[in-house]
């Protein structure tokens, strides 16, 4: 794996299954009742967040505590464009500090790729979602709960390829999600096809040269895929001209009970959280035997695992 | 006064021959014997192209109000060492160039900087706000003698207030320099709109933006029979509209359309975005190479008029961040003429009297002004570049006179060098050094 986890695009295939495999076996220790490894005992990981975002960040948190890291979380409210401490001198200061791996959420595109190559710091630098662009952590928790009930043998073990020629449907804001992008450039990865499901307003120019299928009608998507992930539609778009009211938009891009009840019976129904229960999603799916998005909370925690472990090589450190 | 003579140039890229700078005017060379004998100073341009001294019509020079990025002293040194005798001052400074006092501040400050002349660009509106008309007129009879007005760094977008410009300007033969962005349709806009806008999760600044202020500016223009002047043109469909706009005004004979492009247009693309280093972050965004050779193609068949360099010099911190917390803009006067050389003179598209048109003699034509932009006959004003071609230097930021160090070039190859700028005879640069 290369040193920083900017994007999915970073990972081949062989690294997305390691981390996914390793994962798996992180997975099994939240069952036991001391949920704790020392592979990374010393190193220090800090949680640095620009951005609002408790889920995320206490994954995260919880992920290096079981691997025993000395972790530091690092609220950083406004970054240099609302007039506080720059990204830049924010860096120098957690450097300083000795940190050896970098979490980073930021409102702003590229900056985890700013901090990784601008020579500010040496550590790991981990994306935890950065603007509209990437968040391939969530990426990899959401193709780790696909292969959960998708990829494995009948053992229950990892199968490699498991998700080949699999079909996934991303419903929703697709324009502003850094998740349907990871998301995307992951599954291609790993071989399943996706289908991107949104209003033309809400899919990002040049989607066409993407390697995915795009279509403005949900109903016509549903009943061929293995997978449903709906997307949030966030507060701030919905006044923003992208569709004329909400109830257009849960009208015909919403999953209600009518349209879960058009799956196959084997699909499942994912989100990455938080939901808008109503507007993309009824409660009454949310809730149903086909959704799996409490389960996608607790394999968050292991990829996050993974991701810390592979990046500060905990196994040479003696795990 | 003084007396040059510059022996063995190639005047426009022509024969090697000698020019004589009498008493700040070309003067016949046939007096070059009695010139040296009457103690003249003698300059060897073997080897060199003398061009007319160039004339940039888009120029940031930061003072008043941020003289922490660049100073009117320190923006024409930049100038003169870039082989510019004339810069256009934008007026989005702090306070805004929108009154007949501000616009005197900065021409009296050139003058007294006396690396180039300073021509300051008045405001279209007061403030650069939008809202209505700065007082032009008082601008235009001022003894900075306004002649081009811009509210650059923001568009003109209200029809009404547009016509109302392009009208107000013919009184005293002004003309209206137009940033074409459609606000509504670029609102948090951060690069090119495209594939990779997409990909990288950057907010598009689509084409179509700047092209719909085009297309509705050029039929103003020529509904009301003024002139209008397009700044940094940077897509492939602009220069299509310009081009019929044109042929349309060619016509016609009441109205005039030109346009600008920086040489920032002519080399670099969006790609570079992929960096996310905010040092190629700028408005117009870099586009596509197929807008690249659209622009090339519109500046050699004469649809774009001039090469103006969009000068905008920024304080490091405003550029070591995160991309959309950067500001928009790069350095431009110290490697505008290397560019063209590289984009255009190389490939064959322009010739050294079509950059002397395009850099010198058109600008000057644009702004008005008397004084430049007379070519190299005798004559003509003393403003003269001398140019290495034939040299390749990479561009060190830190080598620059400017306060900034914002190029996007930095560690770049680039052909040609400015070795010696004289302005009314007398040398503001001299073995490429600041005199």
């Amino acid at each position: 794996m290369k040193r920083h986890l900017l994007s999915a695009a970073d990972l081949t295939r062989d690294d997305a299954e390691l981390v996914l495999s390793t994962a798996a076996e992180l997975r099994d220790l939240a069952d036991r009742p001391i949920k704790k490894l020392p592979a990374l005992r010393g190193r220090t990981v800090v949680n640095l967040f620009f951005e609002d975002s408790t889920r995320t960040r206490i994954s995260f948190e919880a992920a290096a505590k079981r691997l025993s890291a000395d972790v530091i979380n690092f609220a950083a409210k406004g970054s240099s464009v609302s007039k506080g401490e720059s990204l830049k001198d924010t860096a120098l200061t957690l450097e300083a500090m000795g940190a050896d791996a970098v979490v980073v959420r930021h409102g702003a595109s590229g900056a985890p790729h700013r901090l990784a190559h601008s020579g500010w710091v040496r550590s790991s630098v981990v994306n935890a979602g950065d603007g509209t662009h990437e968040h391939p952590t969530q990426a990899l928790l959401d193709a780790f709960t696909l292969y959960r009930h998708l990829g494995v043998d009948d053992r229950g073990r990892f199968r490699p390829g498991g998700l080949e020629g699999r079909r996934v449907a991303i419903v929703g804001d697709v324009l502003h999600s850094r998740v349907a992008r990871s998301n995307a450039l992951l599954l291609q990865t790993l071989g399943a096809e996706v289908t991107l499901v949104a209003p033309p307003t809400l899919l990002p120019v040049g989607v066409e040269t993407w390697p995915v299928d795009t279509s403005y009608d949900i109903d016509r998507v549903l009943p061929g895929v293995d997978a449903v992930m709906m997307l949030r539609v966030q507060r701030e778009r919905m006044n923003g001209g992208f569709f004329p009211t909400p109830r257009e938009y849960s009208r015909r891009y919403g999953l209600d009970a009518r349209r879960m009840a058009t799956l196959q019976d084997h699909t499942i129904v994912m989100h990455p959280g938080p939901m808008v229960r109503g507007m993309e999603i009824t409660a009454d799916v949310a809730d149903s035997d086909r959704s799996v998005i409490v389960e996608q909370v607790t394999n968050g925690v292991a990829v996050r695992m993974a991701v810390l472990y592979l990046l500060l090589g905990g196994n040479e450190s003696g795990a | 006064m003084s007396t040059y003579l510059i022996q063995n140039v190639s005047v426009l890229g022509g024969e090697p021959q000698d020019l004589l700078l009498v008493d700040g005017v070309v003067a016949d060379a046939a007096g070059a014997a009695s010139a040296v004998a009457d103690g003249a100073e003698v300059v060897d341009g073997t080897g060199l192209i003398a061009l007319p001294g160039l004339v940039d019509l888009h120029t940031h020079l930061r003072e008043p109000g941020r003289e922490d990025a660049e100073t009117v002293e320190s923006g024409t040194a930049a100038a003169a060492r870039g082989g510019f005798t004339a810069v256009h001052a934008m007026a989005n400074t702090d306070p805004v160039a929108d009154t007949a006092g501000v616009v005197e501040q900065v021409w009296r400050l050139g003058r007294e900087a006396g690396h180039c002349d300073v021509f300051p660009v008045g405001a279209v509106t007061v403030g650069l706000a939008g809202q209505r008309l700065a007082e032009l007129g008082a601008m235009a009879d001022s003894a900075a003698r306004v002649r081009v007005f811009s509210d650059d760094g923001k568009c003109v977008h209200d029809a009404v207030l547009m016509r109302r410009a392009l009208e107000y300007v013919k009184a005293f033969d002004g003309v209206v320099a137009q940033h074409a962005q459609e606000p509504r349709l670029t609102e948090g806009a951060q690069m090119n709109e495209g594939e990779l806008s997409g990909r990288l999760g950057l907010a598009g600044w689509p084409a179509v933006a700047e092209e719909a202020i085009i297309a509705r500016d050029v039929l103003l223009a020529e509904h009301v029979g003024s002139r209008l002047h397009v700044c940094h043109v940077s897509t492939a469909g602009s220069v299509e509209l310009i081009r019929w706009a044109k042929a349309k005004a060619a016509e016609d004979g009441s109205w005039e359309v030109t346009a600008e492009v920086c040489p920032h247009h002519l080399l670099l693309t969006d790609e570079l975005a992929a960096t996310y280093d905010p040092i190629y972050k700028v408005n117009p965004p870099l586009r596509t190479a197929r807008d690249v050779e659209a622009l090339r193609a519109g500046l050699a068949d004469g649809t774009i008029d001039v090469v103006a360099t969009d000068h905008a010099p920024h304080p490091h911190e405003d550029k070591d961040c995160e991309w959309a917390a950067a500001a928009f803009g790069m350095l431009g006067l110290e490697t505008a003429l290397s560019i063209v050389q590289e984009t255009m003179v190389d490939p064959g598209l322009l010739d050294w009297a079509g950059v002397a048109d395009r850099m010198s003699t058109v600008p000057a034509r644009i702004g008005r002004l008397d004084d430049h932009g007379r070519g190299l006959k005798v004559g003509a004003p003393a403003h003269v570049v001398l140019y290495d071609p034939s040299v390749r230097r990479t561009v060190d930021p830190a080598a620059s006179a400017s306060l900034s160090r914002n190029t996007p070039y930095r560690g770049m190859e680039l052909p040609g060098r400015v070795v010696a700028t004289f302005l009314r005879g007398v040398p503001t640069v001299l073995d490429g050094a600041l005199v």
